[in-house]
């Protein structure tokens, strides 16, 4: 026993330095022309479906695409579990000790405007994919950010906008009690007064730990209104909407807006119970010959993953950065974040996701929103055929405009 | 409309009813759990994720197997009992001579790596499972509408309750339980397969929140997390209930549904919070909780 223990150390003590070596050197020799690209997002709580593995394998291919270009590219990734404190160790940890060079994604918006202050202190790039908060283009805006896919003032203003104008100008919302929820709250209440609607109330859900929603539900049912406002995400929105169809709330003409809704929750409550909800994002897999060639490309690497706007978020910033460091050059692009950001916001974007479109002085991506409706289970051909297009909301349009963010550095 | 404290009476009534119906998932829950704390002394912090694969077996019997609701009742508290039977077993039945710590961090371990796995093969965002067809619709109770379904979950976890605390408490099978937790070495002396026994009442604890999770698959969103999110509150209930206490965490679990209800209509943002007040508040008056045995 002791010899088989003593030569198995020996072995290992003889490999060691044969392991340890090899990497650190190339690392060294290589640093200068790597691009180091860093995805944080939820990889095991209530997000990651919507962010997490599909996200990674979407930037993974990103990557690929630019595999010969003169520089190389490194992908590496955490999971922030949702904590804006953990979020925030992960991101210095990478800038300072692992030479980081963009933090894609950030999660959560409690930890993305964590993340936004750190890489901006250090002048890196911050690729935002999946936060919602517009504070991020507006009061919290910073010259190292893009954000890309979504936010919470194009989600009021399509998903909200639409069913104003479908009739529904009575509301009552159920939100999440924290930044995320009360700014979607927020950004839609101020859409449905300014299109003439009420807002009859709110109940504020505790997050998380919420898993029955009966009791708000008919809280609100109980205020009459027409339309219940979900201002929440993830299974929050899944339990709503279940729990909506037992309470038959259709039934009594209420109806659900389900503000921030994605692909994958479509899948989570199925077309049965999910049928005939709005929602609105800026991607979709079948929307055109480019989207369903981006979905084919990345299927093999994602199982049976639905595809959501997170996803082609990742991916398409990614594209549209490392679009830039061809541009400028590795060394230039590593040296300045903030420089490569400028650049960024120079070159027109086009990718297979969302098209052409552009990034706004403020760090704010423009492109379409599109408002779908989710298809009734006869009219779904085949896996994850879930959305009817309703109405597309032009780039210039699905934002909010410029002047209104009161970002700090646009007006200096 | 009449008002009760500024609240209309039909909402305040329909609240209650619903406080009940959450009661009857956190009575069922507890029970499993003071049974086997009662008799095992473990605490078994594996009790949301066994609830969950209650959920995720009926799922895969009906995703995979074609088996419905009803067979699912039957057979997924089986399955996950099985589970359950094999984990005490190989691990659990190591710790019984050791500090509750031991026990706790075990079943918490093994917790995170079932949710773990879980997760890896189902994401997190869930699976969807349809309330079966004779338990759907609702009936409209004049004051509110209640449907059918949540109904059969409240019939459903009291007979369970009763049945249990009456296996426990008053058959041939319960006395021997209660003996083998006093003095596990005599019973063994007049011919009794303790370790057996012991191994079949972890089981049958683990087929409780399996059952439950069977439950709940309809109008909860099927997913990993969905156990870790009402455990900590099913502590809380069997503390104030008192450790190890049959009778104790049934009331218990629909009084404090109740009370979680009315703090829903009265100050929603504090709902989640109330029942560790009420735990705080127990744990200083009455340290043994509510009907425990100092």
């Amino acid at each position: 026993m002791t010899t088989t223990t003593r030569r198995a150390a020996l072995k290992a003590a003889a490999a060691l330095p044969a392991l340890g070596g090899l990497p650190w050197r190339s690392a060294k020799a290589q640093a200068a022309n790597t691009v180091k690209l860093a995805l944080l997002c939820d990889f095991s709580g209530t997000y990651r479906d919507v962010t997490g593995p599909t996200e990674l394998a979407c930037i993974r291919q990103a990557a690929a695409e630019f595999a010969n270009r003169g520089f190389n590219v490194e992908v590496v990734y955490a999971d922030n579990q949702n904590k804006p404190d953990v979020g925030s160790n992960i991101t210095r940890t990478w800038i300072d000790r692992d030479g980081v060079d963009v933090v894609i994604d950030g999660g959560a918006s409690s930890v993305a405007l964590a993340v936004n202050d750190i890489v901006r202190e250090k002048n890196k790039v911050f690729l935002n994919t999946s936060s919602a908060t517009s504070d991020l283009t507006g009061s919290k805006c910073s010259p190292n950010t893009v954000h890309w896919t979504y936010d919470t003032w194009m989600l009021a203003r399509s998903t909200g906008g639409a069913t104003v104008k479908a009739g529904g100008d009575s509301w009552y919302f159920i939100t999440a009690d924290y930044a995320f929820g009360h700014a979607l709250e927020r950004d839609t209440g101020t859409f449905v007064k300014a299109q003439g609607g009420k807002v009859l109330g709110a109940a504020r859900t505790p997050f998380p730990g919420t898993t029955d929603f009966s009791s708000f539900l008919l809280q609100a049912a109980a205020a009459r209104p027409k339309v219940i406002g979900l201002a929440n995400a993830g299974s929050d929105t899944v339990n709503c909407i279940k729990q909506a169809a037992e309470f038959g709330l259709n039934r009594r003409g209420i109806r659900l807006a389900s503000l921030l809704m994605f692909l994958p929750d479509v899948h989570a409550i199925g077309l049965e119970t999910a049928q005939g909800l709005v929602c609105t994002e800026t991607f979709y897999w079948d929307l055109n010959d480019r989207t369903r060639a981006f979905s084919a490309r990345v299927r093999p690497e994602i199982g049976n993953n639905a595809l959501c706007m997170n996803h082609a978020g990742g991916y398409a910033a990614a594209v549209h950065y490392l679009k830039v460091v061809a541009d400028m050059g590795a060394t230039a692009a590593k040296a300045s974040g903030a420089e490569t950001v400028a650049r960024m916001k120079a070159m027109p974007c086009d990718d297979d996701c969302f098209g052409p479109g552009r990034i706004r002085e403020d760090g704010r991506k423009l492109h379409p929103a599109y408002l779908f409706e989710v298809k009734k289970p006869e009219e779904s051909r085949g896996p994850f055929d879930y959305y009817k297009l309703l109405q597309t909301t032009a780039a210039e349009e699905a934002f909010r405009p410029l002047a209104e963010g009161g970002c700090q550095f646009v007006r200096s | 409309m009449d008002d009760i404290f500024g609240i209309p009476a039909p909402l305040l009534f329909g609240q209650l009813l619903l406080g009940l119906i959450n009661g009857a998932f956190y009575a069922m829950l507890s029970l499993g759990l003071a049974v086997i704390f009662g008799l095992l002394n473990i605490v078994n912090l594996a009790h949301g994720a066994q609830f969950m694969m209650g959920a995720f077996a009926a799922w895969m019997l009906l995703a995979w197997g074609g088996i419905g609701y009803w067979w699912a009742l039957l057979l997924a508290p089986i399955i996950v009992a099985v589970t359950g039977v094999i984990l005490e077993k190989l691990f659990i039945s190591r710790l019984y001579k050791l500090d509750h710590l031991y026990g706790l961090l075990l079943t918490f371990g093994l917790a995170l790596i079932i949710e773990g796995i879980f997760r890896n093969e189902f994401g997190s965002s869930g699976l969807p499972y349809r309330i079966p067809p004779e338990l759907s619709g609702a009936w409209d109770l004049g004051f509110m509408f209640l449907p059918i379904y949540r109904g059969w979950v409240v019939i459903a976890a009291l007979v369970l309750c009763l049945a249990t605390w009456l296996i426990i408490e008053k058959t041939r099978l319960g006395a021997y339980l209660r003996a083998a937790t006093e003095n596990a070495a005599l019973v063994q002396a007049f011919g009794v397969n303790v370790p057996r026994m012991v191994t079949l009442t972890y089981g049958f604890g683990v087929a409780l929140a399996a059952a439950a999770g069977v439950l709940a698959a309809p109008i909860y969103s099927v997913n990993p997390q969905m156990g870790s999110n009402l455990i900590i509150v099913v502590f809380a209930v069997v503390v104030i209930g008192g450790m190890g206490s049959i009778l104790g965490s049934i009331l218990t679990g629909f009084t404090l549904g109740v009370v979680e209800g009315l703090t829903k209509v009265f100050w929603p943002e504090a709902s989640a919070t109330v029942i560790f007040v009420i735990m705080a508040i127990v744990l200083v008056a009455r340290p043994a909780g509510l009907f425990g045995r100092a």
